[in-house]
């Protein structure tokens, strides 16, 4: 572990006692994704765009656009994530275990997006922060 | 505290920035002329960096005879931290509301 790394990538595992069929089915079904994320419009389809909205807050719209990258079922997801001018990438794992299905979330990148209208400079990151604080805090 | 936030993900949101500061948070204290060589853009852009990254109090700098020194203050990567915190809680915080989900689903 390299103490001085720039944190890019997010990682986070749990075992869930439950096949992959069923868990794929709650990570991919529009209606069952906003039960335990957000309100989308998502497909399965590589390359379908779609958005998740949460609440607005005052500074931030609340919407994350998305394009799906990768669709296994029902061992693999990705959609790229991007929000307030910041983008990066979510990708689902499902692998079967002997109690389950362990189920792992990485989300890398968190890279400003290459865009000629940078939102990143129109939001400003401290907003970006205190949006999220107020996004985790708040979307219970 | 959140002017220094703003401060850290600006300086870090340029690319030739965050390579400048790898490069010295890998590799240690470094002149400036030692760093314009590996950065391969000029002198002067090279300096303009090391300003926008020393305003966000993510190197710090002293001067020996002719030659500039700077290293990395990895402390000062706190905010980014705290961030990535935010998202990490998030996202418990998801997988907690899927888990009840799949509670109820049929199998």
């Amino acid at each position: 572990m390299n103490d001085f790394a720039v944190p890019e990538t997010l990682v986070i595992e749990r075992e869930m006692p439950h096949a992959p069929e069923k868990i794929w089915r709650a990570l991919t079904d529009g209606p069952l994704i906003a039960e335990w994320l957000m309100a989308n419009d998502f497909q399965p389809v590589v390359g379908h765009k779609f958005s998740f909205r949460a609440t607005p807050v005052p500074n931030w719209n609340g919407i994350i656009e998305c394009e799906v990258v990768t669709v296994e079922p029902p061992t693999q997801l990705a959609y790229t994530w991007g929000t307030l001018g910041m983008g990066s990438r979510v990708t689902w794992m499902l692998t079967p275990s002997a109690s389950g299905t362990r189920v792992r979330m990485e989300q890398c990148g968190f890279k400003p997006e290459q865009k000629a209208n940078y939102k990143g400079a129109q939001y400003g990151w401290n907003k970006f922060i205190g949006n999220l604080e107020r996004v985790v805090g708040g979307l219970q | 505290m959140r002017a220094a936030a703003d401060n850290v993900f600006k300086a870090l949101a340029d690319p030739t920035r965050r390579a400048i500061y790898e490069h010295l948070a890998r590799d240690g204290e470094q002149t400036v002329h030692a760093l314009t060589d590996r950065a391969r853009v000029s002198q002067p852009a090279v300096s303009k960096h090391l300003t926008v990254l020393k305003r966000a109090k993510l190197v710090r700098h002293r001067r020996e005879g002719r030659e500039t020194h700077y290293c990395a203050q990895p402390q000062s990567l706190a905010p980014l931290a705290d961030w990535m915190n935010a998202y990490g809680a998030f996202w418990r915080d998801r997988f907690d509301q899927l888990e009840s989900l799949l509670k109820r689903m049929e199998p």
